[in-house]
Parts: C-alpha cells; structure tokens; sequence
C-alpha cells in the first residue's frame, strides 16, 4: 500500500513522532497517588468462604505448588430431627495460602466443588518480610468483601439455563 | 648422541626463538557478552572471539535459565501444567498452552466447539500482536534510539488489559482447558478488542514513520546477518526468521489444521533479504496482518458454548502425539506421551529460540562487534523458550 | 547574572575595581554557571523533555514540583559516595582526568558573550580560541581511558578520541563561513555584526546569520552533537552495551564531574552556536543598558531553543556504527563545508 503523497525523508518523520507525543499528555499513572482499578476478573488473591468449606481436601491436591495447608477435625452435630442418627460435621481448623509460594493459576478456585474460594482483584497486600505473606482463613474471609460480583457475559455466549 | 658446541648453540638458539614466536602469537581477544547484560534478553552468554573490531568465532552458552520443564511435567495433571507451560515464552503466554492442549485433546478425541477456538485464535493473535509490538520498540533500543522502546511498552498495555479483562492474569492467562476455555469473554469485550486494534494499526505506523523510514536505522541493519534460507531451514531457524529469507512458510496456514485459521482471509509475509532489516520489517507485517485477523475474528465470531463435555476427573488414553504449531518466536511443539494417567508420560517441548540462536555461531563469523548486538535483537529469542 | 547586569548601571563608570577582583569575581560567575546550566539543561531536557517525549512524566516527587530537586539531590549523592581508584590504575592521572575535561568547559565560557559588557574576556580571536579549547577535552578522555587500567576502557577512550578528532574539522570549518561574512572572529563583534546590518536594504531589524549560513549551521549542529558524543554519534559512551566507555572506573564525585563536564558542554556549545549563527544576546531596537539586562535571558532563550534541537535529534535517532560514523565525518561533512565557505565567499565578493 504505497502512500500517494510524498514521503518526508525518515530522518525527519521520525523528529515529527517524537515531537507530536512530547505535545500528548503523558500514560504514566502516578501510583500511588492515582490508582488504575484493574478488571473484574483479575486474579488478585483467593478469598475463602469459610460456611462452605467442607475439608475435602480438593484444592490442597491439585494446587501446582502445594501452598495451601489444610487441617479440619470432624464433630458431631444434634440430628436434625428428634429420633434421628447425629450428624458428623467437618469442621475446618486451619486454612492457609501461602502467597509467597502461589503462583496464581486458579486451580484451586475452580476445582472447589461447593464454591468456597473467589477471585478477588485486590493486590495491595505486600508484606515486608516473606513469612509474612503466610495467610490464614481470617484474612482470606475480609477479602470476600473485595470478591466482585459475577458480571454478564458477552453477546454470544450460551445461557445456561436454572435448573 | 652428543652434538659438538656449535650445532648445540645454533640448535638452541633455533629453539629459543620457537619458544618466542610461540609467546608472541598475539590471540585474538575473548570477549564475554553476557550472562548479565543488557543486550540479550535475559541470561544468555555469548563467548565471542575477536580480532580487532571483527568476530573470529562466536559460541552461545545457554542453560542459565532452564528450570526442568519437561521433568516437571512428568509429575503434574493436565491442568496443572497448562499453567506452568505460560512461563516458556512469557512474553507471548497464550501461545504455549495451545499445542499442549490441542495435543491432549487429539488424544482423547475430544473436540473444542467453535467459539472456544474462534477465542483461543483471538487470544493467540493477541498475543502475537503483544510480543511483536515490544520487539519492535526494544530492537530499536539495542540499535541505539532510546524512544521507540517505551512506545512498544506503551502500546502493549492496552493488549495486557485486553487479555486480563478476558483472561484475569496479563502475562499468564491460563486459560485454556481441555475441551474449550475456562469461562467466556466479558460483556463490552468485543467492543473494546476492536478500539485496541484501531489503536494497534496507529502505533505500527508509528514506529514505521520512527524506525523502519529512519536511515540510520537502514544503515545499521541493512546487509547485516544475512541468513540464506537454505542454512536457516538447515541449522532449525522457524518462524518470521526464515520468512525474512524469503522462505514461504508458515505453520497456521502449511501445518495441520489447528485454529481456525482456514476460515479467515489473511496473507504470509516474506522478505527476499535475509538481512536483520527484514527481520525487523516482517514482524512489522505481522503485527498488522494479526491485527486484521482479530478484526475478521471478532465479526465472524459464532456464539454457543465454550467447553465441550469432558468427564470430570480427566484421564488421557494412551497414546503419542506430536503439535507443532506457530508460536510468535517461531515453531513451537509438544510430543506428548501418555500412559493414560491423569498427567503425561513425557512430554518433549520443542522450543523456537533453542533452534534460532543454534546459527549463533556460524551467523557471527565476520561481524563488526556492534553488529553482534544489531544480529541478536533481530533474532528475538527469548531465554525462558531457549532453556524451558 | 542578570543580578550583575543590574548592578552596572547602578556603579558609576568611574570606580575602579582593583584588577584582581574584577578576576575573582569573573572566575566565580564562570564557576557557577557550569553546574547550573548542566543542572537546567539536565533537567529541562534529560528529565522532562525525553520523558513527555517517550509519553511518560519523568520524576515528580523530589522537591514536589515536577520534581525539580532531582538532580541535585543526585549531585549530593554522587559527592557522598565511596571514592574508588582502581589498584593498578595511575592515581595521579585518574584524578586529573575529569578535572581537565572540567577545565576546558570552563574555558569555552569565557568567550561567549551575554551583553554589551557581559563578557568575561572579549578575545580578538574568540572563535578561534573557543575551538581550539573545547578540543582539550580529548586529552581528558585519552587520560582517563589511559589511567583506568582496564583494557575496555583504553578501546573506549581510543574510539571516543578518534571520533572527537575526526569532528573537530568539520565544527571549524562550518564556522568559517560565518567570519567571512562577520568579518571578525570576535564573539562580541559577531553579535554586533548581527545586530548592525540590514538584509536587502531593511536597517534596524538585525541579521542572524543563520539565514545565509544554514547549510553551516546545519554542519555545526551534527558536527557539536559528535563532539558532544551524544546519539547518533554515541558509540564509545554506549560501548557500555558491550564492553564498557572510557568513563567506566569513575565512581562518586568524579563521574559528577563527567556529567557536569558532558551537560556544561552541551551548554557552551548552544551558547557557541546562539551566539555565531542566531544573533546572540542581540534584540532588534535594543541598545545600550537595556540590552545587558536583557541580554542575558535573551542568550538563555536561544540556548534553549538550540539545546532544544540537540537533544530532540538525540532521543530520536539510533546510533551510528564507528565506521559510518567516521565515514560521515570525513566523506560528507567536510567536503560540504568546504562547498559552504567557497559559496560564501564567492557571495561575499559578489555582493
């Protein structure tokens, strides 16, 4: 596609870039004074559900870098109606992500079968010192404030319908 | 036997002066480019011998960076190692994880529906566009001009947010699954893809009209490491390299059918220099030509779902299997082994750059030393594909 | 220096400062003015104009505006870090190095002229020996290239000389055209000369050379861009790609003196070129007093506007092999000034 006009000599062209972007106001975002949100779905951190959670032990397995440590007791719980068996109930102890080791692939939120780990795209939460970055499930429960809602999908996609 | 005084002397003079013509014999100098530097991209190192101002031989050092991926997929399930497998080529992640996938499902005989491919095709050329617009900023750079490199990272900006919006993570989407994609595009994302391609054709213009019609960038790069097509294809050289030398050849249109590359109407770039300018010119091609496909993607995109039924504890039948497909780098494959477990056998990653730097040492025989620097970046390796 | 200019009118002609006053307080204008013009060109152009150039803001924090305090907290840096001399290396001349490269920006400003009677040394044959001075830095960088030690550096310093000579001709010989036309090789009678004469007839409005001599302008700019070794001619200061600049053993305070010297340079090199090709300190109806108060901002504006140029080509262009540099150098630039000054010779016979 050659240009119908004639074309300036390179040298000059490439001044004329230069100067035509110095005269554009400037990309750079002045973190942390301004703050560029980022998109709904980012994978920020993993924010934990803990009435859902039942210590099946799924996401521990199949996280890549095995940075999630779990422990759970089961107890009994009064049946529900009078006269019936009691209930034993997993009870979760400990819930930990370690974030120095997680790499962010979301394994463990998408295989949870009772839907008890989010995304959330919050990322301010550096810490100074690296064993510090050993989070336990209170913390991952204050970030299910920050999960954001499930946002519509684009024209085209199949709608599942409700069973 | 004894020698009488006078041949003795003249035998040891004879000797002494071997000793010092032998002292004398000035070597040329060995220089060390790398592992640090910050003209490879990342730990290569590059033992050039010099001779004055010309390279006498040359002698890549890689494995700084090798971090066993082929061992660390023998202990891993399919899904876990679509994420590990976004760390070969960071720069263009997309990329890796489809031969993989399309390997895993061939095995099992499982195929995508049309919209996850028409989507891993857009994500794919996204990130085509993504790591060549940065080549192109950042091989300006290491010719001398300090601007064009931020432009390539400005510019690649809006494709990360693009890929992020749709993917959650800019540099590793992971998104690929066996049987289609994790989840579909976001609402307003059609929309927005077609702004950022708007935005993508001015920013090639941009660096044609700053480097490619710049004379100093033509008098740096013309004529300088010509690769003949017949010693590229000889030593391994894929990708936009051998269609810098004119060679006709490309996987997403030659190979097997993969993608949804048959259905759209787009041209193969080729250059008859082999020379670095080519190099550099071709990729600027691509990077249009995968614009205009994203744009005919985006209308032609059927909707429908995005993952087809796989059961839900995946367990590849056995079997062997060979992809290879067109990376931004250059040919990309995996041959896949599986005995029918939840994670492959062996898997055999053959990577771009591992065979494009391998003309390393008969490409630098010759050259100026700041050539070396000009040849390099024209190459576009990138460490984490050379050393997996 | 504006605050001097204020003061002249004020001190009657008569008084008669004793003569090695008058020295000092030369020498400490001079003294000041290269840190501040590398710290205004530095930061004008280095930190902001090559940031909005590359779309991005530059610093903006230190000192809170825009970050003015920049560079000059890395000045303060760089004078409160370790001074280190490598072993082997000449300690007599590592010193000396930067301090004699200093030493010949210090000599290029005392020629260039800020007004009518702002001048710390009216030479009869200023150009003349502002060029000859500003070739003293490559003893400079032959030294420090010498006395780092370092097998690099000396291959660094060696090109970089080679380069500076090879630019040297065509900076003088661009420069000749305009004494033809001047008629003297004083700065000072230059600017007059630019004030004083009439294009086609029209008195009164000055005549900056640059409008007949713009093929010598253009020559002097390309020919101070090398000798400046700013891109595209940069290759010895970005051997540090590949092997490493002649500047690579300095450390701390005499690195600053480098940058000062590289940045002060830059400053009396505009300057140079301000004063010869754009009419210097002059302004069309202004005479007298007037003139040495405005005078000085006037130069300032023009320095800009050619340091403006200089470093717009810098951050614009890669660089140049050595080769084609010296081939540009010695097969272009020369011939073409030579073309220049018989041109301006045939016309200054002629008209």
């Amino acid at each position: 596609m050659a240009k119908q006009k004639p074309k300036l000599p390179g040298l000059i062209s490439g001044l004329g870039v230069t100067f035509r972007t110095m005269m554009k106001p400037a990309v750079t975002v002045q973190y942390p004074h301004e703050r560029e949100d980022p998109p709904a779905r980012a994978r920020g951190v993993i924010a934990l559900k803990e009435e859902n959670c039942t210590v099946c032990m799924l996401c521990a397995r199949q996280c890549p870098d095995w940075c999630i440590y779990i422990e759970g007791h089961k107890e009994k719980r009064p049946p529900r109606r009078a006269g019936g068996k009691e209930r034993t109930v997993s009870v979760l102890d400990r819930f930990d992500i370690d974030y120095a080791l997680c790499m962010y692939c979301g394994i463990c939120v998408e295989v949870c079968p009772f839907d008890a780990l989010f995304w959330s795209p919050e990322y301010e939460y550096s810490e100074p010192r690296i064993g510090e970055l050993l989070h336990d499930k209170d913390k991952l429960g204050e970030w299910m404030q920050t999960v954001s809602p499930p946002e519509p999908l684009e024209v085209g996609a199949e709608v599942k319908g409700k069973k | 036997m004894t020698l009488d005084f006078r041949t003795e002397a003249l035998l040891q003079k004879h000797l002494a002066d071997a000793r010092i013509n032998v002292e004398l014999e000035t070597e040329g100098m060995i220089l060390n480019i790398g592992p640090q530097h910050p003209a490879t991209h990342g730990t290569l190192r590059v033992v050039v011998k010099l001779d004055g101002e010309r390279v006498v031989s040359a002698d890549p050092v890689i494995g700084y960076m090798h971090r066993g991926y082929e061992k660390l997929t023998e202990f891993r399930t399919y899904p876990q190692i679509t994420t590990l497998i976004n760390r070969i080529d960071w720069l263009s992640s997309f990329a890796n994880e489809v031969p993989f996938i399309h390997g895993a499902e061939q095995l099992m005989g499982i195929e995508a529906p049309p919209r996850a491919e028409y989507i891993r095709t857009i994500l794919t050329e996204l990130s085509r566009i993504a790591t060549f617009v940065l080549f192109l900023g950042e091989m300006a750079l290491q010719v001398g001009a300090i601007t064009p490199a931020f432009y390539g990272f400005r510019d690649r900006e809006h494709v990360l947010n693009l890929i992020e919006a749709a993917t959650g993570g800019r540099f590793h989407p992971n998104f690929n699954r066996i049987g289609g994609v994790k989840v579909d595009l976001p609402s307003g994302w059609i929309d927005e893809c077609r702004r950022v391609m708007k935005k993508m054709f001015d920013s090639v213009d941009q660096f044609e009209d700053l480097v490619v019609g710049n004379e100093i960038f033509e008098v740096r790069t013309r004529g300088i490491g010509v690769i003949p097509p017949g010693v590229g294809a000889a030593y391994g050289v894929s990708g936009s390299n051998l269609r810098a030398s004119g060679v006709d050849w490309d996987l997403r249109r030659d190979g097997p059918d993969y993608l949804v590359y048959n259905d759209l109407d787009w041209r193969v770039w080729t250059h008859p220099d082999g020379d670095s300018f080519s190099r550099y010119w071709v990729r600027m091609q691509e990077t249009r030509e995968s614009a205009r496909m994203v744009v005919q993607m985006l209308d032609k995109l059927p909707s429908g779902p995005v993952m087809a039924k796989v059961p839900r504890i995946i367990k590849v039948p056995p079997g062997e299997v060979w992809v290879n497909t067109e990376n931004p780098l250059g040919e990309m494959g995996y041959y896949l082994i599986s005995k029918g477990a939840t994670g492959p056998f062996r898997t055999k990653i053959r990577s771009a750059s591992f065979s494009n730097v391998s003309i390393l040492p008969w490409l630098l025989k010759g050259v100026y030393v700041p050539d070396i620097i000009t040849i390099l970046a024209s190459l576009y390796f990138i460490l984490g594909d050379i050393d997996r | 220096m504006t605050a001097v200019s204020l003061l002249l009118p004020v001190l009657p002609v008569a008084v008669d400062l004793p003569w090695g006053l008058i020295v000092a307080i030369k020498t400490g204008i001079v003294l000041a003015i290269i840190p501040a013009g590398a710290l205004i060109l530095g930061y004008v152009f280095l930190l902001k104009m090559m940031s909005h150039m590359q779309s991005r803001l530059g610093p903006m924090d230190p000192g809170g505006f825009h970050g003015w305090f920049q560079l000059i907290g890395d000045g303060i840096k760089f004078i409160q870090k370790e001074d280190i001399i490598p072993a082997q290396a000449d300690r007599r001349v590592f010193a000396a190095a930067p301090v004699v490269v200093l030493i010949s920006t210090f000599l290029l400003y005392i020629v260039v002229p800020a007004g009518p009677r702002l001048v710390v040394a009216d030479l009869d044959a200023g150009v003349f020996y502002a060029l000859a001075v500003s070739s003293l830095s490559v003893i400079g960088i032959l030294m420090a290239g010498w006395a780092s030690a370092n097998k690099y550096a000396l291959l660094g310093a060696l090109r970089a000389a080679a380069q500076l000579i090879a630019y040297e001709l065509p900076l003088v010989l661009a420069v000749v055209g305009v004494i033809i036309q001047a008629g003297t090789m004083s700065l000072q009678g230059i600017v007059h000369f630019q004030q004083d004469a009439s294009i086609f007839g029209w008195g009164g409005l000055g005549f900056p050379l640059i409008l007949t001599q713009f093929l010598g302008f253009l020559i002097f700019l390309i020919a101070a861009q090398a000798e400046l070794t700013q891109t595209p001619f940069d290759m010895p200061v970005a051997e540090s790609e590949l092997v490493a600049g002649y500047m690579v053993e300095y450390t701390g305070f005499r690195f600053l003196f480098f940058f000062m010297g590289e940045f002060g340079t830059a400053f009396a090199f505009a300057g140079i070129a301000a004063t010869l090709f754009l009419g210097g300190w002059s302004v069309p109806w202004v005479h007298g007093t007037l003139a040495d108060v405005l005078g000085p901002i006037v130069l300032f504006t023009k320095i800009m506007l050619v340091s403006f140029l200089i470093f717009w080509v810098r951050f614009t262009y890669p660089r140049f092999r050595e080769d084609q540099l010296q081939a540009i150098a010695w097969k272009y630039l020369i011939p073409l000034s030579l073309v220049n000054i018989l041109a301006t010779g045939v016309f200054k016979v002629v008209f």
